[in-house]
């Protein structure tokens, strides 16, 4: 479930006190998470809006959730990225479509998940609602 | 001035900028970001905000005190301009919204001047703002869009320019000093290339104008324009100086108040310069204002400045080559204070955002001026750009905070 992924996270983050610790952590996930071979990074999953470059894909399952893959050429986006995904993969367009994402915010991450550019987070977080939108349209329409 | 003095003097320059005397996410501010912009002395604040105590009015028309009091404001900065830029009249000097906006307005007015097949010329340093406009110019009217490649040490290569600029070149613009890398450009010999090519030559001096003193007449240059806020100055406002006889033969750019003489139903006559060009009301407070910023940097003196900013760059630059794996771009003895570079296996954003956390203000990725990264096989970098107020300390804690981003990135 969403909302129990993200009180997860800010618990997770609640343990770090100083910002070293939370970027080390941060790093740590972008280094762990699987991604994308060099032949999946595509120029057509690229998220528009990132300084640093953002791959995403996302296919529907047949149990009618989206299973999301993802990386980037930054390590600390790519350890963002692990954890915007991590939080809607697996999930149905429609719970998707209905969440509240404040993990970012309550992490103290970003303050304003809007205006981060630099970092593409919200460029992510609205390819990850568009595609929602396709595959829930798609399963009203089979 | 000895070293130590020049320290000195700059150490109590800094006083004179509120900004800097604060802490962001708890550590004390380190503003290496300043070919972005600079940060604006008591001086310019104070006149922003004297103008909107006593002086608020609309300038050039209307009869009444205020009116007159911030007109004869207003009108002093154009002075103060033309003796800065050593101009021969001082309705030269027009006011733009900046430098992208002064670009902008000459890649219009100029256009009835190119014809097909003539050539427009750039350069591949350029910032996007000096290569854009002139790349749909040349679209426009079927001219052929050239520009002068760089160097892998970062300089123009002007034996291709020699070679290749001749008389199809009718408009050659170019930068003075790279935003991305800060090379100070051999100008004088292109200048001098294109004017015996017959062309139009525009100067993009957004990144010279906080560093040295700029002699238009000297240059011999058709057209100079830079940005207020890279010199101390206000945000929004832009010069344009332009040779007093083509801005009276070009077209007007914007139609509108101030720029009219005469307007009747059956036609339009143009006012004189320089309001042919001013249409509507301008930035009144930043254009007072920026009168402050001419002079605190005439006081402080652009040459103590630019020495100052290089021997930082020289410690930073020094402490940088330390770290395994640092790539220096434009390495090069004649620059203003610009580091621009990338450690191996490590993207800039990721470095951009550790050095914020520390505290420490640089700027990241292609700085808009994507062929330029094309050229050097990559797609941006770290930029820290030093300027008159920053010290030796700023440097220390730019590299200890630099040191520990890299450790936690490998």
């Amino acid at each position: 479930m969403i909302e129990q992924k993200q009180q997860e996270i800010i618990e997770e983050f609640a343990f770090f006190e100083e910002w070293m610790h939370k970027y080390e952590h941060i790093i740590e996930l972008g280094k762990e998470m699987k991604g994308l071979t060099d032949d999946e990074k595509k120029d057509d999953l690229l998220v528009a809006g990132c300084q640093s470059k953002v791959w995403l894909k996302a296919s529907l399952q047949s149990n009618g959730t989206i299973h999301f893959e993802a990386d980037s050429d930054a390590i600390i986006t790519r350890g963002l990225v692990a954890l915007v995904i991590g939080v809607f993969n697996e999930e149905t367009p429609d719970e998707i479509l209905k969440a509240n994402i404040h993990f970012m915010n309550d992490i103290g991450l970003v303050s304003n998940l809007s205006q981060t550019r630099s970092n593409g987070l919200a460029a992510m977080v609205k390819q990850i609602l568009l595609y929602a939108t396709v595959f829930q349209a798609q399963q009203k329409s089979n | 001035m000895n070293n130590d003095t020049l320290q000195h003097k700059m150490r109590e320059l800094r006083n004179q900028f509120p900004t800097l005397n604060q802490t962001v996410y708890g550590r004390p501010l380190v503003y290496l970001d300043n070919a972005a912009t600079t940060q604006k002395p008591q001086r310019v604040i104070d006149s922003v905000t004297e103008y909107y105590t006593k002086w608020n009015a609309n300038i050039h028309r209307g009869a009444h005190f205020l009116a007159n009091a911030s007109t004869e404001k207003f009108e002093a900065t154009r002075s103060a301009l033309a003796e800065m830029l050593h101009a021969n009249f001082r309705e030269e000097i027009i006011f733009t919204q900046g430098s992208t906006d002064s670009v902008n307005m000459l890649s219009t007015i100029l256009e009835n001047e190119v014809e097909e097949g003539d050539e427009i010329w750039v350069t591949e340093m350029e910032h996007h703002a000096n290569f854009v406009p002139w790349q749909v110019l040349a679209e426009k009217k079927k001219a052929v869009f050239r520009y002068i490649p760089m160097t892998p040490s970062g300089e123009w290569d002007m034996d291709y320019a020699k070679r290749e600029l001749g008389s199809k070149a009718k408009i050659v613009a170019f930068n003075y000093v790279s935003n991305a890398l800060g090379t100070i450009n051999p100008v004088q010999e292109l200048i001098a290339l294109a004017k015996s090519a017959g062309a139009y030559v525009v100067i993009d001096g957004a990144q010279a104008v906080a560093h040295f003193d700029i002699n238009v007449q000297a240059l011999n240059c058709d057209f100079f324009l830079f940005s207020a806020h890279k010199m101390y100055g206000p945000t929004g406002l832009g010069v344009l100086w332009g040779k007093k006889e083509l801005l009276e033969k070009l077209p007007p750019y914007r139609y509108g108040g101030e720029m009219i003489r005469k307007v009747s139903v059956t036609g339009t006559t143009f006012n004189e310069l320089p309001f042919k060009y001013e249409a509507g009301t301008p930035n009144i407070e930043a254009v007072i204002a920026f009168n402050e910023s001419i002079s605190f940097c005439k006081e402080v003196g652009r040459a103590d400045m630019h020495k100052h900013e290089l021997h930082l760059l020289k410690l930073a630059t020094e402490e940088l080559r330390k770290i395994e794996g640092a790539t220096i771009y434009a390495d090069l003895e004649n620059k203003v204070g610009v580091l621009s570079f990338n450690v191996e296996g490590i993207h800039s954003a990721d470095i951009g955002t550790l050095l914020d956390q520390q505290g420490v203000a640089v700027r990241t990725g292609h700085h808009c001026t994507q062929p330029l990264w094309e050229k050097l096989g990559t797609t941006g970098s770290v930029r820290a750009s030093f300027a008159c107020y920053n010290t030796v300390e700023d440097v220390e804690l730019f590299i200890a905070a630099l040191n520990k981003s890299v450790n936690m990135l490998r």
